[in-house]
């Protein structure tokens, strides 16, 4: 039971850290980034390359990787969404840009490490046990989990307290508005899109630790449940996300007691599903209606 | 000549016949982004559409074209309440629920003992023939096209311009959106039944988040304003692959690339270009009495 | 009484925007409404043509209670308004804004909804084109209504507005941004109106424009009203004065 609730937690934690930076960017910019999910990946495999490749040990690696992740998401940004910005088209064709990026990097991961699950060299991931009563619990779990409510504080501070964190709210509630104030429109998407794929990069590092494995593919399932917890939590909210991360991260190990392996995507769809139909605007959203 | 055209077809009929299908799949996209709604649930009414037209021929031996009207009602039935349910949601929330609804019904399918759980149907015969899907391309393309000119079609417009001023208009915006929905869960039915008379077997994934989008993909980026956008979006995209053989590995990242450029340069879709020169003269007429 | 609206009240959240509000327009009358910015007028405008349902209170048009009916119901009965923003379908053209504007008089007939043809299609299509000559546009037919000057596009609205065949027409502020040879035409065009059997509510902050073509003008402030008579009532009202200009300097 402790067991349960402690992967509970570690995997609410990972879809926080995930949800969050969908959250940041969708709340500053209107749009769906499905390109997301790669830069889990790639933050994994960034990883992987680091200690494989570079032979770095895993607490220089972690950083790279995070560092890498949000070049990527700045770099993401300048070829697929800021053209579409300046001719002001539709966030569906940002949604579709985003996609078209995924198509490319995950297919140039599978070139260079094919399509498999890859394990981190041996010795090189830190895993260690933890021993509470009858239970066993892995330890680098609970490190992450530590890490990510750090985190979530840091980005609290962040937004609440920083005056770049003022620059990006102003850009997420008017960006005609912001921009006439002063703010540095472009420096503050740059930083959305730094801060957003640095944690999702981290999450799948952190993952990728965890289950000490890695493929290209890994990111498709958060990709799904990312929108259940924005839904969840209300679209664009950030408190929200976190708080629908960790919902569906209990609800969904609690499933499992109940349903079959195979449903286990079932929960995250129903889940998603009930909300839309109920309250659509999740526990912290605006409103997604229309009027009377 | 005839003889190298029917040497031509039957070398690539596999291809030519996914095209056909998936033609039919951008025209449903397409119904329901004329009339302003981004849905992610048609790859589900194909899903449903295949399974009902199969599992009816299989198990009460109902003639091919009953089966597959039989799969494109219940897909249209079922749009019916999914569409009330979520009509209510703006943009982002609409793709969303109909992408959640697509995944729900994977689900159900996979866990369903009728429908073969994971392994899905085996050996459905291979009846559908490439005069079917095109005849069926051709009539709803033409229907389409004819409705499009037609209140309806303007309807649809008003209600993908402004919601508030079409409802003013007389609109009965809810009613009109639904029946997009509707007419798409229609269209992508039939799609699903033909298809899986093609491909002999049919299983859950086939119809999962990467169809829905891949579907929506050949629609934006074949065009909106006239039903051959759509149309041609699938053909060059389900046609690529094939094209670009030659590249081997590095097919998907071209694909990625041609996306990418096509979004970029082109957001209104590929049609678009030969709409341009229609666009700048309505604009010089505009433009002229304000100079 | 062709219309007439009895204790309409719509909250915000906490805030009253129309609070026990009376309105009443008379076939072939021009009934004017004004108040400072803020003061409830388009709320009230929203929930007379349905885009918002009242907490309370009854609106009937001739007779029939039409508190509860949607906006393209309202149409069918015969209430057509511009909007203060103006809300034309930008990506398509002068010509087909005005069409669509004939949508709710088809209802009839199924077939032709689906399936353009004849004569009855051709008769809406010279309605609206004798509908844009009229209203000056018959030039920029074919121009893309996004691309319309502005003083254009408030016409165009107008056009599309009288397409339906009304029998009241809702211009919400018509006049915001036209010169004074466009107000004036705009005036004659409302006259021709009324002779022709239209009644017309108008929302204006154009004084001259309220005061010259209306005949009793209602105000509104913080979502009551404070008002009504005739327009020579109205402007000798300290009530309205101070409403517009804060306290009376004594």
């Amino acid at each position: 039971m402790l067991e349960q609730l402690y992967n509970a937690i570690f995997i609410g934690s990972i879809y926080a850290l995930f949800a969050v930076g969908f959250a940041l960017v969708f709340s500053v910019l209107d749009i769906l980034n499905l390109a997301h999910p790669t830069v889990f990946m790639l933050g994994a495999f960034a990883a992987l390359f680091a200690i494989g490749t570079l032979g770095l040990p895993w607490y220089v690696a972690v950083p790279f990787a995070v560092v890498a992740s949000g070049l990527f998401g700045i770099a993401l940004d300048r070829i697929a969404f800021a053209p579409l910005r300046r001719r002001g088209a539709p966030p569906l064709s940002a949604m579709i840009s985003s996609l078209a990026v995924t198509l490319i990097v995950v297919r140039l991961v599978e070139l260079r490490y094919g399509g498999d699950f890859i394990t981190f060299p041996s010795g090189t991931v830190p895993s260690f046990l933890i021993r509470i009563g009858d239970a066993t619990l892995e330890g680098v779990r609970l490190a992450i989990i530590l890490l990510a409510v750090g985190l979530m504080a840091g980005l609290t501070f962040l937004v609440r307290q920083t005056q770049l964190g003022r620059d990006i709210r102003a850009l997420a509630e008017n960006p005609r508005a912001a921009r006439i104030l002063g703010v540095d429109v472009e420096r503050a998407i740059a930083a959305t899109f730094f801060i957003s794929s640095a944690l999702g990069g981290l999450a799948g590092v952190l993952l990728g630790f965890a289950y000490n494995s890695v493929d290209s593919k890994m990111g498709l399932p958060l990709e799904l449940r990312a929108f259940t917890v924005m839904v969840v939590g209300g679209m664009g909210s950030l408190p929200g996300a976190v708080v629908g991360a960790y919902v569906l991260g209990l609800g969904e190990v609690a499933s499992l007691v109940y349903l079959p392996a195979e449903l286990r995507d079932a929960f995250a769809f129903g889940l998603l599903f009930l909300v839309l139909i109920v309250r659509p605007t999740g526990l912290f959203g605006q409103r997604a209606t229309d009027r009377a | 000549m005839i003889e190298a055209t029917l040497d031509f077809l039957s070398a690539y009929s596999t291809l030519i016949a996914l095209v056909g299908v998936n033609a039919l799949l951008a025209l449903s996209v397409w119904v329901t982004l004329y009339a302003g709604q981004l849905t992610l649930g048609n790859a589900a009414f194909m899903a449903v559409g295949a399974y009902v037209a199969a599992l009816l021929e299989r198990h009460l031996g109902t003639p091919f074209p009953l089966a597959l009207a039989c799969g494109a009602a219940v897909a249209a039935l079922v749009a019916v309440p999914l569409g009330l349910t979520v009509f209510r949601l703006r943009g982002v929330y609409l793709a969303i629920a109909t992408l959640a609804f697509g995944e729900v019904l994977r689900v159900i399918l996979l866990a369903t003992p009728i429908t073969g759980g994971g392994q899905g149907l085996n050996g459905i015969p291979p009846t559908t023939e490439l005069w079917h899907i095109y005849l069926s391309l051709a009539v709803v393309a033409y229907v389409l096209w004819r409705v499009q000119g037609a209140t309806v079609g303007r309807a649809w417009a008003a209600v993908r311009e402004d919601e508030i001023a079409a409802a003013s208009q007389g609109i009965a915006v809810r009613r009109y959106k639904l029946a997009a929905f509707v007419a798409g869960a229609l269209v992508a039915g039939w799609a699903g039944g033909l298809s899986a008379h093609i491909t002999f077997s049919i299983e859950p994934n086939d119809f999962a988040f990467g169809k829905a989008v891949q579907i929506l993909v050949f629609a934006v980026v074949g065009g909106i304003p006239n039903p051959l956008g759509p149309i041609f979006g699938a053909a060059l995209f389900t046609a690529l692959p094939e094209l670009l053989r030659p590249l081997r590995d590095y097919r998907d990242i071209f694909q990625g690339l041609v996306l990418l450029a096509v979004i970029i340069y082109l957001p209104r879709g590929l049609v678009t270009v030969s709409q341009l020169r229609r666009t700048r003269r309505l604009q010089q007429i505009g433009a002229a009495d304000v100079a | 009484m062709l219309l007439e609206a009895l204790g309409l009240a719509k909250r915000f959240g906490g805030v009253h925007a129309v609070a026990d509000v009376d309105l009443a327009v008379g076939d072939r009358q021009v009934i004017g409404l004004i108040g400072p910015n803020g003061a409830g007028k388009t709320t009230l405008v929203n929930l007379i043509s349905g885009h918002l349902r009242a907490d309370a209170g009854a609106i009937r048009l001739a007779g029939e209670d039409i508190t509860r009916l949607a906006p393209h119901a309202l149409t069918a009965r015969g209430i057509a308004r511009t909007f203060q923003g103006v809300r034309l379908f930008k990506g398509l053209s002068a010509f087909d804004n005005v069409l669509i504007g004939t949508h709710s008089r088809m209802r009839s007939d199924v077939v032709r909804r689906l399936w353009p043809r004849g004569v009855p299609d051709r008769a809406d299509r010279e309605q609206a084109l004798s509908l844009l000559a009229r209203l000056g546009l018959a030039r920029r037919a074919n121009a893309l209504a996004g691309e319309l000057a502005y003083g254009d596009q408030r016409r165009l609205e107008i056009a599309r507005a009288l397409a339906s065949k009304p029998r009241l027409l809702i211009l919400d502020e018509p006049a915001a941004g036209m010169n004074p040879t466009e107000t004036a035409a705009l005036r004659e065009l409302m006259r021709a109106l009324v002779s022709e059997g239209v009644a017309i509510l108008l929302i204006e902050h154009d004084v001259r424009l309220v005061m010259g073509t209306c005949e009793r003008v209602a105000v509104l402030n913080f979502g009551r009203k404070i008002a009504e008579g005739t327009p020579a009532e109205v402007q000798a009202d300290p009530a309205v004065r101070e409403a517009y200009l804060g306290a009376e300097v004594a």
